[in-house]
């Protein structure tokens, strides 16, 4: 098995006090890394829990993108925020950009909160 | 309405705190309706081309936002056929029987669809649901969470009380605010107090999202469970929110690393008048399976903030348990509420939570108030810092792990100190705040932020500002620790940090043991089975269980009653027959003058022996004091004492107190006079029956004295150290051992 790293490519193991010590410790020594997410993903999924499994493979896109933009997509699919075009373009920029889970559940929810009027 | 004012005995009811409580009619149109709505669907599933084309009676193209999340997301297709033609009853069988393997349940329920299993749910007794509950939680060992919050944010509180948490064995430790920006600190101070007593303990700090979130990516705190789901669209949507909204919420936290649970329970959609006349348990069936279909691996629910809705109608609280059971259902992670207080009763508050304790559950509380009912920022628990004692008790006394165990009171006081001064250094180090010493020590001693006096809490915000823009991470804790002095706690901080990092603690049900392991559906699936199976505590676990610190054996009670002891009451010979018609022998127990010095009641046996003394002596008779060492028995004793005596009357008194007046001529358990009781007999009592006694030997007879009457659990107070005190007595019994004088030189 290859040893965890964190998003900042760094093995997990080098994460001491020592390191710490010797300033060599930031944020992104902090972060998963999306392999770690979809590692988990495997396991979920072979506890016979699929959407978890679903849940840890979007984050591990999402871990791709800073916070600020997580955030502002979290935003654009609260109710009556987007018009359907705007989360459908959302989705489209996402799955160029390496998301296509996050691209496909912002697809669905443009076609759901069109039907239901939730959208902006 | 009769004016005319009820009968004072219900007037006498109407007084008792239970009746400070609401109760409602029961009103489907409302919401107002526990376990089955008239208005509740049909349960049914129609599938076509591997699509949900039908579900609970709702057509696809008439699918709300929920119902479409959880048709296309939520239902495991290949097990629905199977699981909706079970009929309602085969289904609940199957959650209860132990015979029945969890997977199998958890695979049916997988495709059952929210109307179905509301339905199953609805028909389990109590019991019953104390049965499905011990088998289908995900994980074997029960945890607890607790809340950790004060009125004042006072950081070296926090962190004091954070530590008292942690040593009390809470695997999740919950805090928010007051003031909202005062967050960051928060969180860092219940970061380094709970380091302090203990390893693996999860933080979080429950904030309006983006700041949650930042909190994690920091690394201050590690999981979150306030992003809430509601069962109707309108409600949903009020609360600014939709399923694909949450779904993505969800994903965000994990992306950061950070363990979630969403959050749901009876109540909400009653409260937002927007229950659509369904009952609780059918919309909670919505939340729970929009729960599973979104990803989340746990559910907080039980009520919640909703939790008095649903205890105020018929049949509520079973509603509430049957909310944690149908999450254990789905295969997720159950943390079952239990943390508002419902009721205004003790006996209620604790009929809501028992059931849980007993049968246990991952969290058995979300949120056990670890603090003072006044200091709760989320509003009282329905158990608190008033009730840990309590709370171990019922551990003890059922013989089951609820998550907690006692902790050494020194203990306590040390790691309160630890946690204030780690606290209080970090903060200065990083140029965030200074405290005083006397800040510090009125902290540790604290049992409540009111124990503080006047803070400054302008400091706070100033200091939770500074971390806040500051950009702080949970690295600069961990260097401000180690490099003043705290080197282990930084060395905690820092493995956890990597712990996390593993991502294992994203598991259903996941928390971290304080030797870091994690335990969750993966590393330690339940796996009850029936009597003889699943979780037992450990020889250790059960110690800590069973060894509260309230409880004294025979030898705590030597010690004590040692230190009672005073050179009095000398053995002075053989004792002799008198002949002075107002001689009265006082006969005492074998163990008098020799291992017991104090009475029940606290007072001394020497001051007992001289107010029986003066009591004889105001009649007119001389009193005298034999010690029996032949048997126990306050019966023979008395009557032994009363064949020795001029008059034919004695007293018989034993070390713990209990005293009567006996005669010659009467058999043993026929006395004239009986203190039964007593841990309540006063000075005056035993100086009555003394005169009384006196008033026997010449004649008369007296009135007799009236045994003082409690009406408290006496006997629960005092029955452990009758038993020791009765050890200490039976120990000193010689059989054939002739009576003694004692001394009674500075008796009076």
């Amino acid at each position: 098995m290859t040893e965890t790293r964190s998003l900042s490519g760094k093995p997990v193991g080098e994460l001491t006090l020592d390191a710490v010590r010797r300033g060599e410790v930031s944020l992104p020594d902090l972060r998963i890394h999306p392999e770690t997410l979809d590692r988990q993903a495997s396991v979920a999924q072979a506890h016979g829990n699929p959407q978890l499994a679903g849940n840890l493979r979007r984050a591990a896109e999402l871990t791709l993108l800073p916070d600020d933009e997580v955030l502002a997509i979290y935003e654009a699919l609260r109710p009556h925020r987007s018009t359907p075009e705007q989360l459908t373009a959302l989705a489209e920029s996402l799955a160029g950009r390496g998301l296509p889970r996050c691209a496909a559940l912002l697809t669905e929810a443009a076609e759901v909160y069109a039907r239901r009027g939730l959208a902006g | 309405m009769s004016s005319e004012q009820p009968v004072g005995r219900i007037r006498f009811m109407d007084r008792q705190r239970v009746n400070l409580d609401g109760f409602a009619v029961e009103d489907a149109d409302l919401g107002l309706i526990a376990l089955r709505s008239p208005h509740d669907p049909e349960p049914g599933l129609v599938i076509s081309d591997g699509q949900v084309v039908e579900m609970d009676g709702v057509p696809a193209a008439d699918f709300d936002s929920i119902d479409a999340y959880i048709a296309r997301h939520g239902l495991d297709l290949a097990a629905a056929p199977e699981a909706m033609a079970l009929t309602d009853v085969q289904f609940a069988r199957l959650a209860v029987d132990p015979g029945v393997p969890r997977a199998e349940v958890i695979r049916l329920s997988g495709g059952a669809t929210p109307a179905k299993l509301a339905r199953v749910l609805a028909l389990l007794t109590p019991p019953e649901l104390g049965m499905a509950m011990a088998k289908l939680r995900a994980r074997r060992t029960p945890g607890n969470q607790a809340h950790v919050t004060n009125r004042l944010d006072d950081p070296l509180l926090l962190a004091a009380d954070s530590a008292t948490a942690a040593a009390f064995g809470f695997r999740e430790i919950e805090t928010t605010v007051p003031v909202l920006g005062d967050a960051p600190s928060n969180a860092v101070a219940c970061l380094i107090g709970a380091a302090v007593a203990a390893q693996g303990v999860l933080i979080q700090c429950s904030v309006e999202e983006a700041l949650e979130l930042e909190l994690g990516m920091r690394g201050l705190t590690s999981y979150a469970e306030t992003v809430s789901l509601y069962g109707t669209e309108q409600v949903f949507t009020d609360g600014d929110d939709t399923p694909w909204s949450k779904a993505f919420l969800t994903s965000a936290y994990a992306s950061r690393g950070m363990k979630m649970r969403v959050s749901s329970g009876a109540g909400a959609e009653v409260l937002m008048a927007g229950a659509e006349r369904k009952s609780m348990l059918y919309l909670e069936a919505r939340c729970v399976a929009l729960a599973r279909a979104i990803g989340a691996q746990g559910v907080q629910n039980g009520g919640i903030d909703g939790a008095s809705v649903a205890a105020s109608v018929p049949g509520g609280l079973r509603e509430l348990m049957a909310e944690n059971v149908m999450v254990m259902m789905r295969n997720l992670e159950s943390c079952s509420g239990n943390d508002a207080l419902m009721s205004e009763s003790d006996m209620r508050r604790t009929s809501r939570t028992l059931p849980i304790v007993l049968a246990g559950s991952d969290f058995v509380f979300s949120g056990f108030g670890s603090i003072q009912r006044y200091d709760n920022m989320f509003g009282p628990s329905n158990f608190n810092a008033e009730d840990i004692d309590d709370f171990l008790a019922m551990q003890r006394d059922w013989g089951i792990d609820g998550g907690l165990r006692t902790v050494p009171a020194a203990r306590i006081g040390e790691l309160r100190r630890d946690a204030a001064l780690a606290c209080r250094a970090v903060y200065a180090h990083l140029g965030l705040a200074d405290f005083s010493d006397e800040h510090v020590e009125l902290a540790v001693d604290a049992a409540g932020s009111k124990d503080l006096g006047e803070t400054d809490t302008l400091a706070v915000v100033a200091a939770a500002h500074a971390i806040r823009e500051g950009g702080l991470t949970v690295v600069d804790i961990v260097a401000a620790l180690d490099e003043t002095g705290y080197e282990a706690e930084a060395e905690r901080v820092v493995e956890m940090t990597r712990a996390r990092l593993a991502g294992d603690y994203l598991q259903t049900s996941a928390i971290f043991d304080e030797q870091l392991r994690v335990l969750s559906l993966v590393t330690d699936p339940n796996d009850y089975a029936g009597p003889g199976t699943g979780y037992r505590p450990s020889a250790q676990r059960q110690r800590e269980i069973d060894e509260i610190r309230q409880a004294r054996g025979v030898d705590d009670l030597r010690a004590e009653q040692a230190l009672a002891a005073v050179p009095l009451l000398a053995a002075a010979g053989p004792a002799q027959a008198g002949q002075d018609p107002r001689d009265v022998v006082i006969g005492v127990s074998p163990a008098v003058g020799r291992d017991v010095w104090r009475c029940l009641s606290g007072l001394s046996v020497p001051d007992v022996l001289g107010e029986l003394l003066a009591g004889l002596e105001e009649e007119g008779c001389a009193g005298r004091v034999v010690r029996f060492n032949n048997t126990v028995d306050l019966g023979r004793i008395g009557l032994a004492a009363a064949r020795l005596a001029g008059s034919g009357i004695g007293i018989g008194l034993q070390g713990k107190g209990t005293a009567l007046i006996h005669r010659r001529d009467l058999s043993p358990l026929a006395n004239l006079e009986l203190y039964s009781v007593a841990p309540a007999v006063t000075p005056e009592l035993y100086r009555l029956l003394g005169a009384n006694a006196a008033r026997h030997a010449k004649g008369a007879t007296p009135d007799p004295a009236r045994n003082p009457y409690t009406d408290e659990a006496i006997e629960a107070r005092y029955h452990t150290t009758v038993i020791a005190l009765m050890a200490l007595e039976r120990a000193w019994v010689r059989a054939g051992s002739p009576a003694e004088e004692l001394s009674m030189k500075g008796l009076r």
